[in-house]
C-alpha cells in the first residue's frame, strides 16, 4: 500500500507541452496530451473509483472499476485506458454507473475474507475505500469457489504476501516489471483461478530483491510491509532521505510518535520518483540495533576498560588531549576524517574544525578511498568535480556505457531506470571484468561487453578513443568550439598512434579488437550516448587518468552538454558528493578552491576570524605514515570505519596503534573504536537535520524523526569539540550552517532551507545564473571555460601476477549489503549475504582441487585470509571477487598499498594472489578473533556489544 | 615518513606527467602536482633525501623539477 496521504492521480503524469482541454462533471480541466481520462478527473478535483490503475503504472484496465460515461459515445469506456481528447465531457457518476460498479466490487467482496478489522491495511485499503466509495451495501452471492484458504507466505523477512486477500489486480505483477525491470511475478492460470506468484516458488527463493515496489503498488493487505504488521498504521510522516547509497532517494518516514512505522519511498523524489531498494526501504532496523553506544566512553589506552561519562566531561578532556598532543608535537600533529554517510553541514563543521580550530589542512575523507579521482580528473578535463547530469537524463540516452560500475547491486534504483531505458531500446556497453547481471537481464542484453583484464581500463579507453578519432568519427567542430586546441592537438597525436589501437592492446587488455571498434562506433554515432561509471574506474593506479580519459571520450565525440548525455560517476556513499564539496579534502576549501589561492583565504578568514594555511594537508594514507612515523599524533574520526574499509589493514591497524588521541564517533563501536581513546555517539539519519548531495549533484533535506539516543546530534558534536578546544563557534540549528556555506560558496550561493523545503530538492550549481538549480552541466560551454584534453598513456600497474600470485583478486558490493556492512549487518539483510565468498572460475577451481563450498585461503605481497569458495562463471579464469562487507573477512588484510598516481585512491581492483584449499582460519582472523574479544571484554559491563 | 613511499609515489606522478611530448610542460605539471597536493613535509623530506643522498631511483623527471624548480616545492609563507 502507498504511503499515507500521498495523492494518487491513477495513471501516470504526461511530459508533452501540448495540452488538451475537456470537461469533467461540468469542470473545465486542462491536461498534457496523451493523459487518461481518469488523471484530467484527478486535476479537476474528480477521483473517479478504481482499483487497478495507480498514478506509477501505466494503466491496465483490468477491475472495471472506472467506468465513466463520455458524451457522443457508446457504452461505459475506462476512464483510466481512455486518452483525453479535445472538447470531451465525462460525466463518472450517474445512476447507471453506481450501479455497475457495485457490482464489480460485490464481485470482489464475496472472494475477500472480511476480517477489516484486524487487518494490517485498515485504515489505508484501497478495497475498503472502494466499497464505501460505490456505496456497497450487500453481497448476493453465496459463498461458493473462493480463495479465502490460500496460504500466507512469510519467507521475505520484510514483508508477507497473504493470497486470500489478493484481488489480482495485477499491480504487483506490473510494478516488477515497470518500475523495478525484475520481472519476478507472474500471473498463474487464468480467469477466476488466476493467481499471483514468484515464479512458482517463494518469495525468498524467487527473482524477487525485495525492492518493494509490489507492496507499494498493492491496493489491499495481500503484500504488507512485516513492520506495519507489527506496529499498525502511522499517524504522521516525515519527508527524508536514504542514507544509504548515492542514488539519495526520498522517503517518507511513516511515523507512530517517536516510532518508525515504515519508511515508503516519496513520488515527489526527484532522484527516484517513488522507488527503492531493499535497504532504504527496508534495511534501517539498525537504527535501533541494541548495539548501539548511547553514551560518550573514554580510555587512555587502548587495553584499559572504556569508562562512560557525561558529554562535558568528555568534550573537556578530549580538548585538552589534542591541545596537549599539538604543544608537545605541532599544529599539524593533529587531524580529522569526515564521511560521506553525515550531512553536509556535519562534514563542513568538521573541516572547519580541522582549518580554523586546529590550524592545518589535516582533513580528509573517505572519499579518498573511493572517488576522489572523479574530483581530480573531472576538474582537470572539465572544470567541475561532479557528474554532469541528472538520472532523468538516461530516458534520452540512445547508447549507454557502463564502465567498471555494477548498478544493479550497488546503484538499484537508478539501475531500474537504466533498465526501462534499455527495454525501451537503447543499447548497452559494458566494460567490466566480470559479467554484471545488467550483461543479461530479462528483456536487456548488452550491445557489447568488453570483459577487460583488470587493470587495463586506461588501455580500453584510449583504443575506443583511437577508433573515433582514426575512423573520422569524432566531433572536431563541436572540440574546436569548446576545446582548448593546443592540448587537443597534442593528444589527438597521442591518441591516433598506432600503439593505441585496439588490435595493439589487445593482447593488454584480453579484449578482441573487433569488439572495441564496434562499441566505438556505437557510442560515438549514437544521437545521445551516455557514460556511468563506478569505482572499478577510479580504484586503481591510473584511476584519475582513466576518468581523463572517459572525459576525452565524451568531449572528442560531442557527448557533453545536453541532457541524455554526459560522464556520471555513480557514487557509492549516500553522501560522497557533498562531503567532497563540503572542502573535505586536505587541498581544498569548500566549492573546491585550493588552499594557496589568497583572494579564497581571505574571504574564510573574514568569515571565519582565523587565517587558513596555504599549503595542503595530510591524505588519509599520508595521515598513517606520518602516524607511523611519530610526526601525527591526534585523529577525530566521523562516522567512518577506516581500519575495516581502508587497504591494508596491518598498516592502518599499525597506525592506529602509534597514535596518543584517537576519537571515533559512530553508531557503534566499529572496527576503528577498537583502537580509539575516546567514543562519541553519533545519531543516525532519523534523528537529525541536514542535507546529503546526491550522485547528480542533488541536494536533499534529511528531517529530524525521532530525536537523538544520545542527546546531541553529529553537527552538535563537533561544535561542542570546538567551543572546548577554545574557539566560540555557534549554531543553532544546521540551516544556520548551510546559510554559511550558501555564503562562501559559489556553486551554493542560492541553497537555503526555505528554499530546498520548496523546491523539494535542488542541483547546484545554484546561484543567480542558476537559482533553482542546474540538472545538466556544461550546456553551451565548460565549467572550466575550454575543455582540456589531457594525455593518458596506459601505464600497468605495479601490482603483477607471478607464479607465487597468478590470479587477480578484484572487489565490489552486493546489493543486500553496504559499504563495510555496520548498519547492513545488523538488519535482516543478512539472509541475503551472511558472509563474504571469493567467486572463482571452475577452471582455476579444478585447478586448485577447490570445489564450491570449501574454505580457501587468499593470499596476496600484503598478507592473508580466509574465506568460502563460491564457484561461477560470471569471473573469467584468471580473476577472483569478493565483496568486503564483514570485517572477520579481512579483505583489506590482503588488498595492497598501491595507489591512484595523482589521489592516491587506493587500488582495491588489483591485487594479485594466490587461492589454494585449507581447514582453518588466517592467522590475521585469528588474531582478529581475540582483539575483537578483549576490546568486547573492555566495553562498560562487558557487554557482546562489541562486533 | 618512509622515503621509498615516497620516492615510488613521486615515480608515479612524473610517469603520467612523463607522457606530454613537451619536457617544459611536463616538468610543469610535475612541479604544480607535488606543491599543490603533497603535505609540506612530504616534499621537504624528499628535498632533504635529495640533498643529502643524491636521490637514488628517482624518475628523471623528478630529479629535473627537483633541480630547476625548487623553489616550488618549499613549504609556502601564506
Ligand atoms: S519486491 Fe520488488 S523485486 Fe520483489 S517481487 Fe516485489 S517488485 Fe518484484
Ligand atoms: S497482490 Fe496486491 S497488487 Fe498484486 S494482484 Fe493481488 S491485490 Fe493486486
Ligand atoms: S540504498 Fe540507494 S537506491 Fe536504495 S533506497 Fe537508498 S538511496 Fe535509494
Ligand atoms: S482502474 Fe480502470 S479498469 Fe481498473
Amino acid at each position: 500500500m502507498d504511503s499515507i496521504h500521498q495523492p494518487d492521480l491513477g495513471t501516470p503524469t504526461r511530459s508533452s507541452t501540448q495540452t488538451v482541454t475537456l470537461t469533467v462533471d461540468g469542470v473545465a480541466v486542462e491536461v498534457p496530451a496523451g493523459s487518461s481520462v481518469m488523471h484530467a478527473a484527478a486535476q479537476a478535483g474528480v477521483r473517479v473509483p478504481k482499483l487497478c490503475a495507480t498514478d506509477t503504472l501505466e494503466a491496465f484496465g483490468s477491475c472495471r472499476l472506472c467506468l465513466v460515461e463520455i458524451a457522443g459515445r457508446r457504452g461505459f469506456p475506462a476512464s483510466c485506458t481512455t486518452l483525453v481528447e479535445p472538447g470531451m465531457t465525462v460525466t463518472t457518476q450517474s445512476p447507471r454507473l453506481a450501479q455497475l460498479r457495485r457490482g464489480v466490487m460485490e464481485l470482489y467482496i464475496s472472494d475477500h475474507p472480511l476480517d477489516c478489522l484486524t487487518c494490517t491495511a485498515n485504515g489505508n485499503c484501497e478495497l475498503q475505500d472502494m466499497a464505501g466509495v460505490v456505496g456497497l451495501r450487500q453481497v448476493r452471492y453465496a459463498q461458493g469457489a473462493n480463495h479465502l484458504d490460500a496460504r500466507k507466505d512469510e519467507s521475505n523477512p520484510y514483508f508477507s504476501f497473504d493470497p486470500s486477500k489478493c484481488i489480482v489486480c495485477s499491480r504487483c505483477v506490473r510494478a516488477c516489471e515497470e518500475i523495478q525491470g525484475t520481472f519476478a511475478l507472474t500471473v498463474l492460470g487464468r480467469g477466476f483461478a488466476s493467481t499471483i506468484s514468484p515464479g512458482g516458488t517463494a518469495f525468498l527463493q524467487s527473482e524477487c530483491v525485495s525492492c518493494g515496489a509490489c507492496v507499494q503498488a498493492c491496493p489491499t493487505a495481500t503484500l504488507t510491509e512485516r513492520s506495519l504488521e507489527r506496529a499498525g498504521q502511522p499517524d504522521h510522516t516525515v519527508e527524508t532521505t536514504c542514507a544509504y547509497c548515492g542514488v539519495g532517494c526520498s522517503f517518507r518516514a511513516e511515523m507512530k510518535g517517536s516510532e518508525v512505522v515504515r519508511m515508503v519511498p516519496s513520488k515527489r523524489g526527484g532522484a527516484n520518483h517513488g522507488h527503492s531498494c531493499v535497504k532504504g526501504r527496508f534495511a534501517w532496523g539498525y537504527a535501533t540495533h541494541r548495539d548501539r553506544v548511547t553514551k560518550p566512553m573514554i580510555r587512555d589506552s587502548i587495553h584499559e576498560g572504556w569508562r562512560e561519562v557525561g558529554w562535558d566531561e568528555a568534550f573537556a578532556h578530549t580538548a585538552a588531549r589534542l591541545r596537549a598532543i599539538q604543544a608537545r608535537h605541532g599544529a599539524g600533529s593533529i587531524g580529522a576524517i569526515t564521511s560521506s554517510r553525515c550531512t553536509n553541514e556535519e562534514t563542513y563543521l568538521v573541516q572547519k574544525l580541522v582549518r580554523a580550530v586546529f590550524g592545518n589542512n589535516n582533513v580528509d575523507t573517505c572519499a579518498r578511498v573511493c572517488h576522489s579521482p572523479t574530483g581530480y580528473g573531472l576538474k582537470a578535463t572539465l572544470g567541475e568535480s561532479a557528474g554532469t547530469q541528472d538520472f532523468d537524463s538516461v530516458e534520452h540516452a540512445d547508447v549507454i556505457m557502463v564502465i567498471g560500475a555494477n548498478p544493479t547491486d550497488a546503484h538499484p534504483v537508478f539501475a531500474s531506470r537504466l533498465k526501462k531505458r534499455l527495454r525501451e531500446g537503447a543499447a548497452l556497453i559494458v566494460v567490466d571484468p566480470r559479467r554484471i547481471d545488467l550483461v543479461r537481464q530479462p528483456h536487456v542484453r548488452a550491445a557489447q561487453h568488453l570483459q577487460l583484464r583488470p587493470g587495463t581500463n586506461v588501455a580500453i579507453i584510449n583504443a575506443l578513443a583511437h577508433v573515433i578519432v582514426r575512423e573520422g568519427l569524432h566531433q572536431e567542430a563541436y572540440v574546436r568550439e569548446r576545446c582548448e586546441h593546443d592540448a587537443y592537438d597534442k593528444w589527438k597525436a597521442f591518441i591516433t598512434a598506432d600503439e593505441n589501437s585496439p588490435e595493439a592492446l589487445e593482447p593488454v587488455t584480453g579484449v578482441p579488437a573487433a569488439a572495441v571498434r564496434e562499441a566505438a562506433r556505437l557510442y560515438a554515432t549514437a544521437r545521445n550516448a551516455a557514460i556511468y561509471y563506478g569505482l572499478g574506474v577510479t580504484e586503481h593506479s591510473q584511476g584519475s587518468t582513466m576518468v581523463m580519459g572517459i572525459a576525452n571520450l565524451a568531449m572528442v565525440a560531442g557527448q557533453l552538454g545536453r541532457p541524455g548525455v554526459g560522464v556520471n560517476p555513480l557514487r557509492g556513499q549516500n553522501n560522497v558528493q557533498g562531503s567532497c564539496d563540503m572542502g573535505s579534502f586536505p587541498h581544498e576549501l569548500p566549492g573546491y578552491r585550493h588552499v594557496s589561492d589568497p583572494a579564497v583565504r581571505a574571504l574564510f578568514k573574514s568569515a571565519w576570524g582565523v587565517d587558513v594555511q596555504p599549503d595542503p594537508g595530510l591524505r588519509i594514507p599520508n595521515m598513517f605514515d606520518a602516524a607511523l612515523d611519530g610526526s601525527f599524533k591526534g585523529l577525530y574520526v566521523q562516522g567512518e570505519d577506516i581500519a575495516q574499509s581502508d587497504p591494508d589493514t596491518h598498516h592502518v591497524q599499525a597506525a592506529l596503534e602509534a597514535m596518543e588521541c584517537v576519537i571515533v564517533q559512530d553508531l557503534f563501536i566499529n572496527e576503528t573504536a577498537k583502537y580509539a581513546h575516546v567514543f562519541f555517539p553519533g545519531a543516525t539519519f532519523l534523528e537529525k537535520d541536514g542535507t546529503f548531495t546526491n550522485a547528480e549533484r542533488r541536494i536533499n533535506r534529511v528531517r529530524r524523526a525521532t530525536p537523538p539516543k544520545s542527546g546531541l546530534a553529529d553537527w552538535e558534536i563537533t561544535m561542542k569539540l570546538a567551543q572546548a578546544m577554545g574557539v566560540a563557534m555557534h549554531y543553532d540549528h544546521p540551516s544556520e550552517i548551510m546559510d554559511e556555506i550558501a555564503r562562501l560558496t559559489p556553486t551554493f550561493h542560492g541553497v537555503s532551507y526555505e528554499k530546498l523545503d520548496r523546491l523539494g530538492s535542488i542541483q547546484w550549481p545554484c546561484n543567480d545564473a542558476a537559482p533553482e538549480g542546474t540538472p545538466v552541466m556544461h550546456v553551451g560551454q565548460f565549467v572550466r571555460g575550454k575543455g582540456r584534453f589531457a594525455i593518458t598513456r596506459y601505464v600497468a600497474t605495479p601490482e603483477r601476477t607471478s607464479s607465487k600470485f597468478p590470479l587477480i583478486l578484484t572487489t565490489g558490493r552486493i546489493l543486500s549489503q553496504y559499504n563495510v556492512g555496520a548498519q547492513t549487518r545488523r538488519t535482516d539483510n543478512v539472509v541475503w549475504h551472511a558472509e563474504d565468498v571469493l567467486e572463482i572460475h571452475p577452471h582455476d577451481a579444478e585447478q586448485r582441487g577447490i570445489v564450491d563450498g570449501d574454505l580457501v585461503a587468499v593470499a596476496s605481497r600484503a598478507g592473508e585470509t580466509v574465506l568460502r569458495a563460491h564457484l561461477t562463471e560470471r569471473v573469467q579464469p584468471g580473476v577472483v571477487y569478493t565483496t568486503f562487507h564483514h570485517p572477520e573477512s579481512g579483505a583489506n588484510v590482503v588488498t595492497t598499498e598501491n595507489s591512484d598516481w595523482a589521489t592516491n585512491c587506493p587500488e582495491y581492483k588489483v591485487t594479485a594472489v594466490q587461492v589454494r584449499r585449507t581447514s582453518a582460519r588466517s592467522p590475521w582472523q585469528r588474531s582478529f578473533d581475540a582483539f575483537s574479544h578483549e576490546q568486547a571484554g573492555l566495553l562498560p559491563g562487558g557487554s557482546d556489544a562489541a562486533e | 615518513m618512509k622515503i621509498d613511499k615516497l620516492v615510488k609515489m613521486a615515480n608515479e606522478i612524473a610517469a603520467y606527467f612523463d607522457a606530454d611530448p613537451d619536457r617544459n610542460a611536463a616538468a610543469d605539471g610535475l612541479a604544480s602536482h607535488l606543491s599543490r597536493f603533497w603535505d609540506p613535509r612530504m616534499r621537504t623530506q624528499l628535498l632533504a633525501w635529495v640533498d643529502e643522498g643524491g636521490g637514488e631511483g628517482l624518475a628523471p623527471l623528478v630529479r629535473e623539477v627537483i633541480a630547476t624548480r625548487r623553489p616550488q616545492l618549499l613549504p609556502r609563507t601564506g
